[in-house]
């Protein structure tokens, strides 16, 4: 194991951990103020579940052996014979979790589209049950398996992440229905504070997402880092000034909004375009996603913080874009050329191709599972609980106590269950 | 005895609360409200979809005086309240029948002075 790769994949690797609590306060400024407590939980559940069930059984079948079809085997289950001892001196073990952090957002990107009304006790189940049905398959199917054996491209996972959650997320808020109140009572962000650190954690931590997918420091890794900044920052621009133009001011929300789809977009290609590409593509996914985020509104569909306008039409945008400007001279002769590199349409239907398929097994398998949710658990939160907030039903918490809030004495000293003003001590 | 009561906007309070000092007032309470008047309220816009806040941050002052003094005390706090632009807010004056100071049990005049 090279000094220098495994330092960068395993710095890599915590930049991606540190993304899912950035989703969770990019989601949780987005929702109201009653409910991002349980939007930081659906997250942080996922920081929970997921990395036992990668260890355990989810690592061996989205990745040994590396040449399945479908999926893989048990041959590592439970990290069976990986350790430090090995000929790769531990370098298994470090893919193993620098994918795990990937396994443990993918999940979490859904959140955002059931926001404010499902069941805490459903998420819990959906999400591991999820990542083992869904994005497992998906990605040995990416990486390794028939899709990426027929010659379509995903770097860091525009198809087997994006696509995949943004489309299974649809499929959720399909099952789940609409909000109370959705669309004509309006439900604006609570803090847009939070929404941009959020956006500032996410943006830090795809540099390892990204860069870190080359699972090396090498030139690749640098290219992917690059691609990363410039394709966020045109994105950004291009929302702005859409927004600018179109509604006559240029919004945070807006700016954060660009610079994540942005990153979902330039994902699939990081380490296969080079030059000013990354900026065509940022340009481009700004553009498609600040109006893709209207079109829930015009289709009647509710997803809340808009995971499908945002993660699946970026994704899709991005990973078309690879057929438009993969660039083997750069990236090894092994890769298709991109139609506007003169390498004609077969990369373009390879990426189509490979997206179609995600989508349709995606989308059926997760409405699979949320149907059998509902007839079993249930899904959705009584009305009363919907509409006085998830996060006191749901977890027993509120997220912000100030002034004009309820007086709050410990359990232990309350001598009526009543709330009563403390005599300030002497 | 006279309750009056203020809506004005936030900015103003702290020359509201020193007029009120300088005009011989000894206590004051103060209330962060909400409403619409004929100033109606503001948009925001969050992914091209736009919001109306139609309920606009006020602050509420309510001073108890003696029935002689209300008139004076209304016409303090509207010189100092005054921006003369829409939604400066409003000044009532209604009847109290009762006050009392807790601590002493003192009432009436004796109560607020």
């Amino acid at each position: 194991m090279d000094p220098g790769d495994a330092a960068w994949v395993l710095a890599s690797a915590a930049l991606v951990m540190f993304m899912t609590p950035g989703l969770a306060l990019f989601y949780g400024g987005m929702d109201r103020r009653r409910n991002v407590l349980n939007m930081l939980m659906m997250n942080f559940w996922c920081l929970l579940t997921v990395p036992v069930l990668w260890a355990v059984v989810g690592y061996s079948l989205a990745q040994v052996p590396a040449d399945a079809d479908l999926l893989g085997g048990l041959d590592d289950a439970f990290l069976r014979g990986m350790t430090i001892r090995g000929e790769d001196g531990g370098f298994g073990l470090l893919v193993m979790v620098f994918l795990g952090m990937f396994a443990v957002i993918t999940p979490a990107l859904i959140s955002g589209a059931v926001a404010d009304r499902m069941r805490f006790a459903a998420w819990a189940v959906f999400a591991p049950v999820w990542t083992l049905l869904v994005f497992v398959p998906v990605f040995k199917w990416v990486y390794g398996g028939w899709l990426g054996q027929r010659g379509s491209l995903d770097f860091a996972g525009g198809t087997a992440i994006h696509v995949n959650a943004g489309i299974a997320a649809l499929a959720c808020v399909l099952v789940l229905g609409k909000r109370k109140g959705w669309p004509s009572e309006g439900h604006p962000p609570h803090s847009m504070p939070l929404v941009m650190l959020g956006t500032g954690i996410l943006w830090f931590g795809w540099f390892g997402f990204n860069a870190g997918s080359a699972l090396a420091a090498d030139g690749t890794a640098v290219q992917a880092f690059v691609n990363t900044f410039l394709a966020a920052a045109a994105a950004g621009l291009a929302w702005a000034i859409v927004e600018r133009v179109r509604d006559g001011h240029v919004t945070n929300l807006g700016a954060a909004s660009g610079i994540v789809a942005g990153l979902v977009a330039i994902t699939p290609g990081a380490g296969f375009v080079a030059g000013m590409s990354a900026v065509w593509i940022g340009l481009a996914a700004g553009v498609v996603c600040c109006y893709a985020v209207g079109l829930k509104t015009r289709l009647g569909y509710d997803d809340a913080l808009d995971v499908v306008g945002v993660h699946f039409v970026g994704g899709l945008v991005g990973s078309l874009a690879v057929g438009l400007f993969s660039d083997p001279a750069f990236f090894g002769t092994d890769n298709k050329e991109g139609l506007l590199l003169g390498g004609g349409p077969s990369l373009l239907f390879e990426q189509a191709l490979a997206n179609g398929a995600t989508i349709v097994y995606s989308f059926v398998v997760t409405a699979a599972i949320m149907l059998a949710l509902k007839a079993t658990i249930g899904v959705r939160v009584p009305p009363e609980v919907e509409e006085a907030g998830l996060d006191l039903a749901e977890h027993a918490e509120t997220a912000y106590h100030g002034e004009g809030d309820a007086v709050r004495v410990p359990a232990a000293l309350s001598t009526t269950n009543s709330a009563s003003v403390a005599e300030p001590a002497v | 005895m006279k309750l009056i009561t203020a809506i004005i906007k936030p900015f103003k309070l702290d020359d509201v609360k020193a007029a009120l000092r300088e005009a011989g007032v000894q206590g004051m309470t103060v209330t962060e409200v909400r409403g619409f008047g004929r100033q109606g309220g503001h948009t925001e816009t969050y992914r091209g979809a736009e919001y109306v806040v139609d309920l606009v941050p006020k602050v509420k002052v309510e001073v108890v005086a003696e029935v002689f003094d209300a008139e004076r005390i209304a016409e303090v706090i509207t010189s100092a309240a005054k921006t003369g632009k829409i939604g400066d807010g409003k000044v009532w004056i209604t009847d109290v029948d009762r006050v009392v100071r807790i601590r002493t049990g003192e009432l009436d005049a004796d109560a607020v002075t």
